[in-house]
């Protein structure tokens, strides 16, 4: 914390070593030449303009399109606007809309209240001075390097009616893919499989910047494991809880490969992010329906974003 | 997938926490049933991979025989050569290469630029610039594709550097949408690096008139190798996984990378898991790879992003 | 959507045959001196070459040797463009607007004439003028656009019958059945013998949509179900809960309904080849999902059986037709004029034809002047059925008036098989509502 004392964002040139830093910035300008200011205008310039032209330029309009009717065929002049009836249809006559906005939520619940709190779970046990634990990390953490699209297809082998594996080891007939009240967590399992070990080694290296007379001090009050762990050490991990949670939430709600890959998205494995690629590039290209099914999405990322921005501003200014 | 940079400082990564001397050992059962645990767990969680291997191995015909939970009689690696072939895996790999290589160099030597000049210098918009990088990263994709879609069939490319004249179908293209998403995360965890290090190395070269870039070059580049080897670890496996770009983005089939080459495979032959188990193998192999290679690297690039002082 | 899986599905047998394919196909110099060319490519500046687009996959090789043999003819080149057949349905509407190939393979029907209508498709009426005498009125009306003038230059086709094994039958003594009362009769035999009489795969969302085409088809005729599927007719009417009312009689023979939702249409056909199953109904490329040559020699099939309705005679089925389009948007489409305009004349030959589908026996040609004599008796068969039919449909999600409705359609299909004793009115009124969403005017 010294640290960002030192690196001085705060103006205020009230004490000493801080109005040096001020003096020292306000002639630092003056270092620049004019060649270094164009350099540094360009070259920041540049991932600038293209951050914004591929990234917000289309999320407004992703906003815009959506109180609007278009095929995409025949140029911008066709496109007509038509206020909300968009939305009105997502949320009367569009099948799909509601079964895909329950998955995305079931998907983040899950995320959020298994596959987290396992990870972590992990990561505490892994902590310990356990003989091999990279071995046990390195087999948690090793279905995080593999594409989303192939472990949709990886667990196909596992979940086939006939030929699958666990159909046939437990003897049963489950259609594990098949069945609407059972697909969703399936996939869910398969996808939990790859993010507990993203969370599990995110949290590991927040526990071992844990400041071990924490702990110390926690064993000597005569606090168990589970009550230091719990009173201690995880409100200490705050600002790891709170990436992690923000790295779930957005992982959740951009799932989309791994049901593209078994069944495009449907008959129970239906997501937001599927209905919004099925209505703008399929050949359905209801351009401004799909927008407005993105902005559904949108809204409901913005509230992680949210959280993560006003963090980090916190910490920066 | 995902880049998900957030911040704080990283002075302690890497660093092992002392572990204090234990009281006492823990009673012995204890640590029976936790290893069995792990191990157990270790074994449940490698399974599926391991299981892809296994059918990826095995003859066509003998699995059609036997079904695919049996013991295996013969084990080939004829499935792989034709995968290999009628994949056209090497075209693919060749393909994510030019998107992969070029993406990392570009978000990396930007990143590090930006993060440079919002951790040493203090312009108005710096917080708001550094800000607005990383929320970008956040969105899912799904939330632009539909005007930058349309945007790629509209906006004019010269040339000689797309040969439809488009953004549309071209390698620069998935190139680009790579790294103005990734370059959130990169520049945050750069940032945080840099606001590390000791400012008096900048300013002593800047004071001697060494110009920006050469102090960039000369100074700063050669601190950051840490974090930049751990981000192009990091960068290569999301951006080798990507598929949802490439599916969307790029509609020439030779041109396509090879995490939609499985795809392309499951439509083209009949469902022979074998053959697509092998496929799959090789295309996991790479990213397996680096993995394990470069682990360290690997989880320091994550931690890099996320952890605290 | 999933369409033309069914197109990509071939067998990697076919590839692996691949050379011996071209060897065959290369052999033929006879056939291609006859091939009819009007033009000889010195009267133009230069021969020229053709970008085309193809999504059939598994038949690579067999249209690179057709290709090789136009361009020997010819010295027109041909680049083949290769591409993931989903995925390319799904993305037509960009890349038509985009910069697509010159020559792309597609469907006939509604799929083809929407694109056609907004000009997004090339006219190939003049081609059609010279050879149009190759084709039956049918494949023409499937290849002509709303204005008139034609567009689609048909390949092969194949219709959707019920397959069956051979061997298992004469095991049994089942016989083929006329009616539907003979079909139920049989698929209770076979139930008692321990089959599953219908082998059903509904992963992939379109195969459902067949079950709907024949028996609406069949109960309420051709005009009926077109007209359903360009608006014309409301989902709500009775006749199309009958639809339903009836495919449910069907549904106690199909096996587990949900084990069907989550099985590919590839695993579907294996039931059959396993002789798990007792009958599939399905196109007639099903057959591409063995490699079994013997099981191949004992697959035999029957059209689906009549309902005893007035439509009995009309007999209509859905057999999809797959050719050639060209894109009206293509960069070089003024350059290649001529030589896309030879290539395309060449694809509706019976020369050019015939060689492909020698290596291609779940398909019949489109051309009159195919040569039948090289025809497999499975061939044979499906050229019969087709001849037969009173009225050909082109499937549902190329019939219908909305690629939009084509795609939402597999999941009401879905979900009425999830739960078949739910309400048909509400059901009927939930597609009637979204159709009515759309806007599409009749």
């Amino acid at each position: 914390m010294t640290q960002q004392t030192r690196e001085g964002r705060s103006i205020a040139p009230s004490d000493g070593p801080v109005a040096a830093v001020a003096r020292r910035r306000r002639r630092r300008f003056s270092l620049f030449t004019r060649r270094d200011k164009i350099t540094l205008g360009v070259l920041v310039g540049i991932p600038t303009i293209l951050h914004l032209a591929l990234i917000w330029v289309p999320t407004l309009g992703s906003i815009a399109l959506s109180f609007t009717t278009w095929t995409g065929i025949g140029g911008l002049g066709s496109i007509e606007w038509v206020g909300l009836s968009n939305y009105e249809q997502l949320v009367t006559t569009y099948p799909t809309f509601w079964p895909a906005l329950r998955n995305n939520l079931i998907w983040l619940g899950v995320f959020v209240f298994v596959a987290t709190p396992a990870g972590i779970f992990f990561a505490v046990l892994l902590d310990k001075n356990i003989r091999g634990t990279r071995i046990y990390q390195s087999a948690l953490f090793m279905p995080f390097v593999l594409s989303l699209a192939l472990i949709g297809f990886i667990w196909q082998l596992q979940y086939a009616p006939e030929e699958g594996f666990i159909n046939n080891v437990l003897g049963t007939q489950i259609a594990w893919l098949g069945d609407p009240q059972i697909n969703i967590w399936a996939v869910l399992a398969a996808a939990c499989w790859r993010h507990v070990g993203y969370v599990m080694i995110i949290y590991l290296a927040g526990l071992k910047s844990v400041d071990p007379s924490l702990r110390e001090a926690a064993r000597i009050d005569g606090a168990s494991e589970r009550q230091a762990f719990f009173r201690v050490i995880f409100p200490a991990l705050m600002p790891v809880n709170i990436v992690i949670l923000v790295i779930t939430t957005i992982e959740a709600l951009r799932a989309f490969d791994i049901v593209w890959v078994i069944n495009r998205g449907r008959n129970g494995l239906e997501l937001l992010s599927v209905l919004v690629t099925q209505n703008v590039i399929g050949p359905a290209s209801r351009i401004g329906f799909g927008s407005a099914i993105a902005v559904v999405l949108f809204l409901i990322s913005v509230g992680p974003i949210l959280i993560f921005l006003s963090r980090a501003y916190r910490r920066l200014s | 997938m995902t880049a998900t940079g957030v911040d704080q400082a990283t002075t302690t990564i890497g660093r092992r926490r002392q572990h204090m001397p234990g009281p006492k050992r823990r009673l012995r059962a204890g640590r029976v049933v936790l290893y069995t645990f792990l191990i157990g767990t270790a074994v449940v969680w490698v399974f599926p991979i391991a299981w892809a291997v296994y059918t990826s191995l095995r003859p066509y015909a003998e699995t059609a025989r036997l079904g695919y939970v049996s013991l295996a009689q013969d084990l080939t690696f004829e499935d792989y050569v034709n995968a290999w072939e009628q994949g056209s895996l090497l075209m693919r790999f060749g393909n994510t290469m030019i998107i992969v290589l070029p993406a990392i160099v570009a978000v990396l030597f930007f990143a590090s630029l930006i993060a440079y000049v919002v951790s040493r210098f203090s312009f108005r918009f710096n917080i708001a610039l550094l800000l607005l990088f990383t929320a970008g990263n956040l969105l899912p994709p799904q939330v632009i594709i539909t005007p930058l879609f349309r945007m790629y069939l509209e906006l004019p490319m010269p040339y000689p550097l797309s040969d439809n004249g488009l953004w549309y179908d071209q390698y620069l293209g998935i190139i680009a949408i790579h790294v103005a998403f990734q370059l959130g995360f990169a520049t945050f965890v750069l940032s945080n690096f840099m606001r590390t290090l000791p400012k008096e190395l900048t300013e002593a070269a800047l004071v001697d008139g060494a110009s920006i870039m050469r102090t960039y070059r000369q100074v700063i580049l050669p601190l950051c190798r840490p974090p930049l080897a751990a981000l192009a670890t990091l960068l290569f496996t999301w951006t080798y996984n990507d598929f949802y770009w490439a599916l969307v983005l790029m509609r020439t089939g030779d041109k396509r990378p090879i995490t939609t080459g499985l795809n392309d495979m499951q439509g083209m032959f009949f469902s022979d898991n074998n053959l697509l188990a092998a496929g799959a193998i090789m295309i996991a192999l790479p990213t397996l790879l680096v993995y394990f290679v470069l682990q360290r690297q690997f989880v320091r690039g994550l931690t890099l992003g996320s952890t605290t002082g | 959507m999933a369409e033309s899986i069914r197109e990509t599905g071939f067998t990697r047998r076919s590839f692996l045959r691949g050379s011996a394919g071209m060897a065959g196909a290369l052999a033929l110099p006879g056939a291609m001196a006859a091939c009819g060319q009007d033009e000889s490519p010195e009267e133009s500046a230069g021969p020229g070459s053709v970008k085309f687009a193809s999504t059939w996959q598994g038949d690579t090789e067999a249209l690179r040797a057709l290709v090789e043999s136009f361009t020997t003819d010819t010295d027109i080149s041909v680049e083949i463009n290769e591409v993931d057949g989903p995925t390319f349905s799904d993305q037509i509407d960009s890349y038509l607007q985009g910069t697509p190939d010159d020559v792309f393979t597609w469907f006939g029907g509604y799929r083809m004439r929407f694109y056609a209508g907004q000009g997004l498709v090339h006219d190939i009426s003049d081609i059609w003028d010279r050879i149009g005498d190759n084709f039956s009125d049918a494949f023409r009306s499937a290849s002509t656009g709303d204005d008139g003038r034609q567009y689609l230059m048909p390949f092969y086709i194949y219709p959707w019958v019920v397959i069956y094994r051979r061997s298992v039958f004469d095991k049994h003594g089942y016989e083929v059945p006329e009616t539907v009362d003979d079909f139920m009769a049989l698929a209770e035999a076979m139930q008692s013998d321990g089959l599953t009489p219908i082998a059903f795969a509904d992963q992939d969302g379109w195969p459902a949509q067949g079950w709907f085409d024949i028996i609406n088809m069949r109960l309420n005729g051709y005009q009926f179900h077109l007209d359903l599927l360009a608006g014309n007719e409301s989902w709500t009417d009775a006749r199309v809960a009958e639809v339903f009312e009836t495919w449910r009689s069907f549904l106690p023979y199909m096996g587990d309904l949900s084990a069907a939702l989550g099985r590919t249409w590839q695993d579907g056909a294996n039931l059959l080849f396993n002789e798990e199953a007792g009958m599939l109904y399905f196109g007639t490329f099903a057959g591409t999902q063995t490699e079994d040559p013997e099981v191949r020699d004992d697959i035999d099939f029957f059209t689906f059986p009549a309902f005893g309705t007035e439509f009995d005679d009309e007999n209509a089925v859905d057999a999809p037709i797959n050719g050639f389009l060209v894109s009206e948007q293509s960069p070089t489409l003024e350059d290649n004029a001529e030589a896309i305009d030879s290539f395309v004349e060449y694809l509706g030959s019976g020369e050019a034809q015939s060689m492909f589908l020698a290596e291609n026996p779940n398909f019949v040609a489109a051309a009159n002047d195919v040569d039948r004599s090289v025809y497999t008796p499975f061939q044979e068969k499906m050229a019969e059925i087709i001849d037969n039919a009173g009225a050909v449909a082109q499937f549902l999600d190329r019939d219908t008036a909305s690629p939009a409705f084509a795609v939402e359609m597999e999941a009401f299909l879905q979900s009425w098989l999830n739960d078949p004793e739910q309400d048909t009115s509400s059901f009927l009124q939930g597609i009637q509502s979204f159709w009515d969403s759309l806007g599409v005017s009749p």
